[in-house]
């Protein structure tokens, strides 16, 4: 792992820094309730769609603060959404500032956060059309947009790993039946799959439950993909002479296929598992922008974005409220450039 | 040729089987059939429903029922949708044909702009300019196609140079063919759009890549040590070899532009059969979606057998094998 790294590090500094990012955003999503202002449901009714909070240095009349400081903000037109800045009231910003009691990853309870004022109003990234931070939204959002991939292409990958070990180590009626099966699920459009196996549940289940059935509904799309490429490995692998040694020495068929073929197919695994990831937040956030994933009031990245599809005069007022696009889109060029860089230095032929 | 197209027909029967089969299995694992919404219906009574349930063979088994289902489909009868209450396949029917423009829009857009910028690419590989368009193309590969939709939606928004939403204007009616067509054309263009510059990434990584290889390959250098001119080597020998993988790379192209056209059609308000299916699952209309399913299916199945086709004209070892 430390090799690998250090590798990527010379070899590849653009997927090493996309390493450091994707690291950074699961480590913030884990520390969510600590670095986020406010809880994600608190709803600010005095300000909806409130545009960034500016933090400023120097005040109106050009003299310098130390410590950086926010305006006080007002809604002046409810009906334009428009704000003011009244230039008279200044809250300095503080570090662990003190605010509501709130728990700390559902085990203690903390009053002090990374950062906030002690009066006045700090969004970073605006508020949404009920008031709510959208910076701490996005923090708690992360987890879900976040895990999903992870635990998804597990679940895909242990079933890819089945059925295509099963079926390039076995061969003929077996893998002829078990690859048919694939290519069905294949030649589904997996849009089209996706939202046909979300209509099977109904549609108001309980967030929790809904997180899972996404991971299952993905994971059934995702598999067929896996086990068709790890069949076509093993199938080349299985000639291999210490498998036939393994074989002369008796060892079961199930540990030949476990212990032997599989860790061989590690280096590929490991990129693909990278490249895959992409695939399943982005699934998230499509069924959650189409309003069958995630459920209000609890955030994703992709349900923070409904409110603004075929909405117009939000999305050309507030378009701060795009935001969570862009974490999407950070988060999957990161998958992307650290897949293709682990790639290359994987690969024994570049060593 | 035509024996190659008739095995690759044949090969087609137990997949289009499959794809039935497990569109009939995602209905059965739905709660309540056809009727549970009907019986939520004053009006009908419970005889007429317990008489009508007879007729699609519903209180038969499940195998017996998915006969009844397969036979309706070859009749090109998909069941009626509750909430528009009009067979579903006249709704296919207005959906499908946007859908299919839509799609082959953007393909022909894609292909056309990814194609020659991964051969000027593979030929300048390793200038700046190559890998200024290697980073564009990672862009492209990797920003959520709705997400794109967005931004260019909300670039329209502040300045109002294409409509939005629909597929006609609001003159439509009286408007000429032609002055039809432009408008039709000019509303495809967002949906299209964002599909085009989605796709055009991973295009063209693959038509470098291709065009690379073969610049790379002896029988180049023999023709360089010939003294062929330069553009004879890449156009008549180097492209004639990198573009035929390309080929296969279509049926594959078409399955993700059909996927992604879905996504964007919901979010540009472009109504194909993405927002059909959406507007299924949303009002639990399962015939709709189950329907939608199967021709999303077919589609695919039809564009890979083009691909095939293609290919084994452009690749005599392809058909002679």
């Amino acid at each position: 792992m430390k090799i690998v790294l250090k590798r990527l590090k010379k070899r590849n500094k653009i997927s090493y820094i996309s390493f450091c990012i994707i690291i950074f955003l699961y480590s913030v999503a884990f520390f969510a309730d600590f670095i986020a202002p406010y809880p994600y449901n608190k709803q600010f009714r005095e300000y909806p769609l409130c545009p960034p909070t500016r933090i400023h240095f120097f005040d109106h009349n050009k003299n310098f603060h130390l410590r950086p400081f926010v305006y006080e903000i007002k809604l002046v037109n409810p009906a334009l959404n428009q704000y003011e800045v009244i230039k008279n009231k200044i809250y300095p910003v503080y570090f662990f500032v003190k605010g509501e009691k709130r728990k700390i990853l559902g085990i203690f309870t903390s009053e002090r956060y990374l950062f906030g004022t002690k009066q006045g109003k700090i969004f970073l990234f605006g508020t949404d059309i009920h008031g709510r931070d959208i910076f701490s939204r996005i923090l708690y959002g992360a987890r879900i947009s976040l895990s999903i991939g992870v635990i998804g292409v597990s679940i895909s990958f242990v079933l890819g790993f089945l059925i295509g070990g099963i079926s390039g180590y076995f061969g003929g009626k077996i893998d002829n039946l078990l690859m048919r099966l694939v290519e069905i699920f294949m030649m589904f459009p997996s849009f089209y799959l996706m939202l046909a196996l979300r209509a099977v549940f109904p549609l108001n289940l309980s967030s929790f439950q809904i997180y899972i059935l996404i991971v299952v509904i993905l994971s059934l799309i995702g598999w067929a993909g896996l086990a068709r490429i790890i069949r076509g490995m093993v199938l080349s692998i299985k000639e291999e002479e210490y498998v036939l040694a393994a074989k002369a020495l008796g060892l079961s068929t199930f540990k030949i296929i476990f212990r032997h073929i599989i860790p061989n197919t590690s280096s590929y695994t490991i990129t693909a598992i990278t490249l895959s990831i992409p695939g399943y937040i982005l699934g998230e956030s499509a069924l959650s922008l189409l309003g069958l994933g995630i459920q209000e009031p609890y955030p994703s990245w992709g349900n923070m974005l409904s409110v603004s599809v075929g909405n117009l005069r939000i999305l050309s007022t507030a378009p701060w409220m795009l935001i969570p696009g862009f974490f999407i889109f950070l988060t999957i060029i990161c998958f992307n450039f650290l897949g293709d860089g682990l790639r290359d230095v994987l690969d024994p032929k570049n060593w | 040729m035509k024996k190659y197209i008739l095995k690759r027909l044949f090969q087609l029967i137990p997949l289009l089987i499959g794809m039935t089969f497990i569109s009939f299995i995602i209905i059965q694992l739905s709660p309540g059939d056809y009727f549970t919404q009907l019986k939520m219906n004053p009006e009908i009574s419970s005889e007429t429903i317990e008489k009508m349930r007879k007729i699609f063979g519903l209180d038969k088994p499940i195998i017996v029922q998915y006969f009844y289902w397969l036979k309706n489909i070859f009749t090109f009868n998909l069941g009626e949708s509750f909430s528009y209450h009009v067979p579903v396949s006249y709704l296919i029917k207005i959906r499908l044909k946007n859908t299919v423009s839509l799609s082959i829009f953007s393909l022909f857009l894609t292909w056309i702009i990814a194609i020659p910028l991964g051969i000027y690419g593979g030929v300048k590989e390793g200038r700046w300019i190559e890998k200024f368009l290697s980073f564009i193309a990672y862009i492209g590969i990797s920003i959520p196609s709705f997400f794109l939709a967005m931004l260019i939606i909300f670039f329209i928004s502040k300045t109002a140079i294409l409509p939005l939403g629909g597929t006609t204007s609001i003159f439509y009616e009286g408007a000429s063919y032609l002055e039809k067509f432009i408008d039709y054309l000019k509303h495809l263009l967002v949906p299209g759009i964002v599909l085009t510059l989605t796709g055009i990434g991973s295009l063209y990584r693959l038509m470098k890549n291709n065009f690379l290889e073969a610049l790379n390959s002896p029988y180049v250098f023999t023709t360089y040590a010939k003294g062929i001119p330069t553009y004879k080597i890449y156009f008549k020998h180097a492209l004639r070899n990198a573009i035929n993988p390309m080929i296969t790379i279509f049926g594959y192209e078409l399955s993700g532009i059909l996927s992604g056209a879905g996504l964007v059609e919901i979010i540009t308000g472009w109504p194909g059969m993405g927002r059909l299916i959406l507007e299924g699952v949303l009002s639990q209309d399962l015939y709709l979606v189950m329907a939608s399913l199967l021709i999303g299916g077919i589609l695919l199945i039809l564009g890979n057998l083009f691909s095939d086709v293609l290919l084994a004209l452009t690749d005599p070892r392809v058909r002679l094998k």
